[in-house]
């Protein structure tokens, strides 16, 4: 009697949990590689300055990735959950809180004392304060972005005015009289209504604190965010600002250039883009300048990238020194020109390659009265959230205080396991320690 | 004798199924139940760093889903989807058959080989193709409807429209599948049938609501059935044209389940949703067979 | 129908669908060959005025394709082979080896076919993390070796094979591993062929599994890699229709090469169902 081939499928299972684990194993054999991730244009654009880090010190590799932003934030996280994230990666540093709450960051304090090059001193204060959660430092600036107006400068000389006004009143007038200059087809501003940073933005210069009771309710209807609220919609009710999404203006550099609005509230990212894609005929017409405020110059978003290092990652030292090489003046200059963001370290911006180019001065102006949106891990729902209702509003498919009232639920919702938290954490002592 | 060849081939099937049963019990099944229980818990970013703020809130989840708009919206969405496009794509794949069924029909390989095609594309690259087909100036199908006089339309930039562009592209890449399989079963209907009819004087349509239809019965079941599961799965369309939007006219249920699981991490909530999906197909198939029973 | 349409009626309308079917493909096959800048004009071309193969290097060189497109096949190939050998032993056991529970067994895998698999995704993804096969060829695989769908598929074609033959050879002495591997296994290569081809293309195409496993851009299939560029590229019309081409083209031979086979497989599920 043959033996039944009792072996044969046990077998044919090994040889799969063998081809598995091979497959499972971690690629790379040397130890003095660094994965590096980073998004969009900055992760094309690093892979140059990354080259001559390594040629530094040739003990250390670095592999870049460059994701695209869309994906980015939940790539990084689903990164990290499974087990998988980078040594090193650019984070937005409105991310930051989350990823602490997940415990993946490592904390910089002590490396940042060590490191006799860096100081927090030597960088913009609200940029510097979106890194620390709970007292500590977990990412070291690498660029910053803040939002200022783009305008117009001839058409609103043409309105009578020679500079950009000040005060929320003033810069009403002004947007008044550009309507009347520009005529009923066209519009003094453009918002478009499916981005979350405007009313945001009018909420800070309020004086709203967004989120209270720190930050575990809502704080969105509020008198000082319905305030900014109001502002903000009445500029599309009153004809300023016309009602489309992003993706709906087809090309907004030849909008603008043929004065279909004459304002925009943008980043840095866009003095790059006027310089190339507005004609030559126009590079005289345009021009930056910080945002009003209701009593005065107001504030704007503490925005950009960190660099950050994963807790879990055997190279944290060598990807350090990348950190800290990234950092350096001279490079943060080169990576300025190459990518056109704005570099985070203040001495940076003595390079003449800044100082030339007198647009930039009024980013530098409003880096200055930038504050941090509230540093928790919700902070991202709660934006998109922020940006469905305040569509809705805008769009008129829903009464500003019914967005607000529903707006306000939700983030109460989404806030409820954070109230818990605290909570707990103040009765109890536990370890899951959540940062007030 | 024949307890030792029973004893032999119950030994044997221990050893023939246990890999497939395995791998399907560990990676199947149990993911299954485990994402039940998921869906009892608050489970989310905060429980992955530190397992013990998840706390269990029962049918808490549940209930956040019944206040919840974007719930709602994705629900509504979806049904848009499936009792819209499902008929629909049933309905010419249906008439596809009919057609390709003709006894004068010369070239049927060719015709159902190219009818078919579409089925077997990988789904992002051609949704990918009809992004660009429906962009409002550029794309071929505006173009094409502007021949006859048709304005154009903002396909994936129009709330209104999102969603039947969506249908469009779903009934394109799939009518092919349910066409093959209502060929088959028009196959079986015997020839005498129709004859018969034709003497009796009846026309093509009398012929198909009295002979064709009841006769395809179990297979327009099957059809209907496999087809509404498969569109309750809604999922790779939107997230590779629309993103869910405009104003969340094509946030499907699976793609809000992504968001909340993938995205926020509300991994709870997403088991939520998860399961109140296999409810609705669940309930939408034996509605379905009670129908058919019915009828009969 | 008896009395159909005219038959010159009949072929123009079919043509006519054939063709409405047949335009988007055609399309993406133009567009790729099209310079930058050209599929995105006013009024649409359906032909390159300077055909050029200038896409497809650009895939080539700079974003890397031919490593997307070996893990698509490192991925589906392997899954095929497993599939095929996994999901036939089973079927095989079902209709044919005599066992306590066999019925009962079987009508619950039926409920598996109920249950949309995003459902046990999230669940899954933690188990694997746990198994450390995140972001790694194993990870994606796992969901792929073994299908309800599959074993119902072969059990149904194996149910036709006459038992006298097996128990003849069982009475011969013939233990069931060697029954299977020389008397079931060529007489049912047919529905192998079917499985064979429905797993190659049902792993080939998919998106949202390897989307949540993989992390690593040099680890990512076609579709997902296709999905990523869309985010980066969106603006390169003809780029993105070369990476489709590449993506389609396959899945196409292989269904033009296997299209019986295939065939028979929907048709056996369901017709008789």
């Amino acid at each position: 009697m043959e033996a039944p081939g009792r072996g044969a499928p046990a077998w044919f299972l090994a040889c799969l949990v063998g081809v598995a684990t091979g497959c499972a194993a971690p690629s790379e054999d040397d130890p003095t590689t660094i994965r590096f991730w980073a998004m969009g244009r900055e992760g094309e654009v690093v892979q140059e300055l990354v080259a001559d880090f390594e040629q530094e010190f040739p003990g250390i590799r670095v592999e870049v990735q460059q994701i695209p932003w869309s994906a980015a934030h939940e790539k990084l996280l689903t990164a990290f959950v499974g087990r998988a994230s980078p040594d090193l990666a650019q984070l937005g540093n409105t991310w930051i809180a989350e990823f602490v709450a997940l415990q993946a960051l490592e904390p910089l304090d002590v490396r940042i004392a060590s490191a006799n090059t860096l100081a927090p001193s030597d960088y913009f204060s609200g940029v510097w304060d979106t890194n620390v959660i709970d007292g500590t430092t977990y990412g070291l600036p690498w660029y910053v972005d803040t939002r200022v107006l783009f305008y117009r400068k001839d058409i609103l000389a043409r309105a009578g005015y020679d500079a950009m006004p000040v005060t929320w009143s003033g810069w009403l007038e002004s947007m008044k009289a550009v309507k009347r200059t520009v005529g009923p087809a066209n519009f003094a501003i453009l918002l478009p209504v499916n981005e979350w940073t405007q009313p945001v933005i009018f909420g800070l210069q309020t004086g709203s604190p967004l989120l209270g009771d720190e930050a575990t309710r809502s704080a969105f209807t509020e008198p000082e965010f319905r305030k900014a609220f109001t502002f903000y919609l009445d500029l599309f009710r009153s004809g300023l600002a016309p009602s489309l999404a992003n993706n709906e203006v087809a090309n907004i550099y030849q909008e603008f250039e043929k004065g279909y609005f004459s304002m925009c509230i943008t980043g840095p990212w866009n003095l790059g883009e006027f310089q190339n894609r507005l004609s030559p005929a126009m590079q005289d017409s345009w021009d930056t300048a910080p945002l009003p405020g209701p009593d005065g110059p107001g504030l704007s978003l503490a925005g950009g990238s960190s660099l950050v290092l994963f807790r879990g990652s055997p190279h944290r030292d060598a990807a350090w020194r990348l950190v800290e090489f990234l950092s350096r003046p001279e490079q943060q200059v080169r990576f300025s020109q190459l990518s056109g963001d704005l570099p985070a370290r203040r001495e940076a911006w003595a390079d003449p390659f800044l100082t030339q180019n007198p647009r930039t001065s009024a980013f530098w102006e409003q880096l200055q009265r930038v504050v941090a949106t509230p540093k928790i891990p919700e902070w991202e729902l709660i934006t998109s959230r922020i940006l469905e209702y305040s569509e809705l509003a805008a769009r008129e498919a829903a009464p500003p205080d019914t967005a607000l009232a529903r707006l306000d639920a939700d983030v109460n919702r989404i806030l409820e396991k954070r109230r818990w938290l605290l909570g707990r954490d103040r009765t109890g002592g536990t370890e899951g320690h959540v940062s007030p | 004798m024949s307890t030792i060849l029973e004893r032999q081939q119950a030994r044997a099937a221990l050893q023939f199924l246990a890999p497939a049963l395995t791998l399907i019990a560990v990676f199947f099944f149990l993911p299954v139940i485990a994402g039940l229980l998921l869906s009892l818990t608050d489970f989310d970013i905060y429980a992955i760093g530190a397992l013990d703020t998840a706390r269990f809130v029962g049918l808490g989840n549940y209930r956040d889903l019944l206040h919840s708009t974007l719930f709602w919206t994705a629900l509504k969405n979806t049904l848009y989807f499936v009792l819209v496009g499902g008929p629909l794509s049933v309905a010419i794949s249906l008439a596809a058959a009919v057609l390709l069924n003709s006894p004068r029909l010369r070239f049927r390989p060719f015709f159902r080989t190219v009818y078919f095609a579409p089925v077997v594309t990988t789904l992002v690259a051609v949704a990918i193709v009809w992004r660009y087909l429906y962009h409002p100036r550029y794309g071929l199908l505006n173009h094409i409807l502007g021949w006859v006089g048709i304005e154009p339309i903002d396909w994936l930039g129009d709330p209104h429209w999102s969603m039947p562009a969506i249908i469009i592209l779903s009934i394109w890449k799939n009518f092919g599948y349910n066409m093959l399989i209502f060929l088959a079963g028009l196959q079986t209907i015997p020839e005498e049938l129709y004859e018969a009819a034709s003497i009796d004087g009846a026309g093509p349509w009398r012929s198909f609501f009295h002979i064709t239809f009841p006769s395809l019965g179990p297979v327009f079941l099957f059809v209907a059935v496999t087809t509404m599961i498969g569109y309750f799965q809604l999922f790779a369309e939107p997230y590779v044209m629309t993103q869910g939007g405009p104003l969340r006219s094509t946030t499907s249920l699976v793609l809000l389940m992504y968001e909340e699981g993938f995205r926020w991490w509300r991994m709870g909530v997403a088991s939520s949703i998860a399961f109140v999906l296999f409810l609705l197909t669940l309930g939408g198939a034996l509605l379905q067979l009670r129908l058919r029973r019915a009828r009969a | 129908m008896r009395r159909g349409p005219g038959s010159l009626l009949l072929h123009a309308v079919l043509f006519l669908g054939a063709a409405a079917t047949l335009t988007p493909l055609a399309w993406m096959l133009a567009a790729s060959f099209m310079s930058p800048g050209e599929a995105n004009t006013f009024p649409p071309r359906f032909l390159p005025q300077h055909p050029t193969f200038d896409n497809y290097i650009a895939l080539f060189t700079r974003i890397d394709i031919a490593r997307h497109f070996l893990n698509s096949v490192v991925i589906t190939v392997a899954a095929t082979l497993a599939s095929v050998v996994l999901n036939s032993m089973a079927g095989y056991a079902f209709a044919k080896l005599r066992f306590p529970g066999r019925e009962r067994i079987f009508r619950t895998l039926t409920l598996a076919l109920v249950i949309p698999a995003q459902v046990g995704m999230l669940p899954l993804f933690l188990l694997l993390r746990e198994l450390g096969v995140v972001n790694t060829y194993a990870g994606v695989l796992v969901p792929y070796l073994a299908s309800v769908f599959a074993i119902f598929l072969i059990r149904q074609y194996v149910l036709s094979v006459p038992d006298d033959l097996l128990d003849a050879a069982r009475v011969d002495g013939a233990g069931e591993f060697k029954i299977f591997r020389e008397i079931v296994f060529p007489v049912i290569k047919p529905i192998l062929a079917t499985l064979a081809t429905f797993t190659f293309l049902s792993v080939w195409n998919d998106f949202l599994w390897p989307l949540i496993i993989l992390s690593e851009s040099s680890k990512y299939t076609l579709p997902v890699a296709l999905a990523g560029l869309v985010g980066e590229h969106v603006q390169d019309t003809e780029l993105m229709m070369a990476g489709s081409v590449i993506t389609i083209l396959p899945a196409l031979v292989v269904f033009l090469a296997f299209q019986r086979a295939y065939v028979r497989g929907i048709l056996s599920g369901s017709v008789k169902g």
